[in-house]
């Protein structure tokens, strides 16, 4: 008595177990990221607040309608939505200062100096029955629009891109080409 | 030619596998760590739309999901096949958004709620009217911040 040894315990099926514990967590991880498109929607008005005209320039504002067949209307025309984005660049951009697209507003920034900032504001308008994937095709042709002017804004300034820049940085290209899109209110547009 | 003699009595050792679970709990730890268990079970099928501009969800633990899609096929006999919106596990109606918000938001800590997001799953063939009608309700709950999922494209 006492002198048998006890025999090791076989550790080679350990490797076993593991593999079938990962082969688990193989199958049930979901990796990657969530990805998409942010936006701030507007607040309620008051139930007693009257809905006032908003005191915006009619030069100021540009209407991008889609209807219910999923087609495009910008600034009063029908328009493709792959013309959308140089369109909506020159809305914001304004280069030559034609007094039929957005006035500028010499505005102070913060760690940057006073720069000219587009008083420009973009409308876009749904019908109840437009599809989720071109109202989302729409919106990101808005974004790019707006990153490509963040971007050449950033290039001239600070010689690289926005995305590119420290964070402080960041926020003054924010603050000289502001993101302004407005989701109206819903009205049905056109069925025709 | 001693020099050349054949040493044919020479084993090649075996290669101990002693470290073979080392690797294989290595590898399961990062799976441990990375992996995120789905909790609910989907009720609707989404098919994100596509978009090129997408930016990443910064605080996962602080966004609320609002799923709006066609049923999945065995939910199809019971409820149609028009477009619904399911919040955490079940169908719900545009009006049943506010308690869902109201319940997100107590559920987070003080400081966190003025960051809470809500990401909206829409399927791509979805009508904006339905997304529409969530917005509205998002707006009446202050539920301001939101995000429309998509997909990357290239």
């Amino acid at each position: 008595m006492g002198k048998k040894k006890t025999p090791a315990i076989n550790s080679s099926s350990t490797a076993d177990i593991a593999f079938l514990l990962l082969c688990y967590f193989l199958m049930t991880t979901t990796m990657g990221s969530q990805t998409g498109l942010s936006r701030r929607l507007p607040p309620m008005p008051e139930k007693d607040q009257k809905v006032e005209d908003t005191k915006v320039n009619r030069r100021n504002i540009i209407i991008v309608k889609i209807n219910s067949a999923d087609r495009l209307m910008a600034g009063g025309e029908p328009i493709d939505v792959t013309f959308l984005k140089e369109k909506i660049k020159e809305f914001l951009s304004n280069p030559y200062d034609d007094p039929n697209l957005p006035e500028k507003e010499i505005k102070p920034i913060e760690g940057f100096g006073s720069c000219p900032v587009s008083k420009g504001v973009i409308s876009l308008q749904n019908d109840r029955g437009t599809s989720y994937r071109a109202y989302i095709e729409v919106q990101n042709e808005l974004v790019k629009a707006i990153n490509e002017l963040r971007d050449e804004f950033a290039m001239k300034n600070f010689g690289k891109k926005f995305l590119q820049l420290p964070e402080d940085k960041q926020d003054i290209v924010k603050k000289a080409v502001p993101q302004n899109i407005s989701e109206a209110e819903p009205k049905d547009v056109g069925k025709k | 030619m001693s020099k050349f003699r054949k040493d044919n009595d020479r084993e090649v050792p075996g290669i101990s596998s002693g470290s073979l679970s080392d690797i294989v709990f290595m590898l399961l730890f990062f799976f441990m760590v990375t992996t995120q268990m789905r909790e609910t079970e989907n009720k609707v099928m989404v098919k994100l739309p596509e978009a090129t501009e997408v930016v990443k969800l910064e605080r996962k633990d602080l966004a609320s999901y609002i799923n709006i899609g066609p049923p999945t096929r065995t939910y199809q006999a019971q409820y149609g096949t028009d477009a619904r919106i399911q919040l955490n596990d079940s169908f719900k109606t545009t009006t049943d958004i506010r308690d869902f918000i109201a319940a997100e938001r107590d559920a987070m800590s003080e400081g966190d709620r003025q960051f809470m997001q809500v990401v909206i799953k829409g399927d791509q063939d979805v009508r904006m009217g339905i997304i529409t009608d969530v917005k509205q309700e998002l707006r009446r709950c202050s539920a301001l911040k939101i995000m429309y999922q998509a997909r990357k494209s290239e």
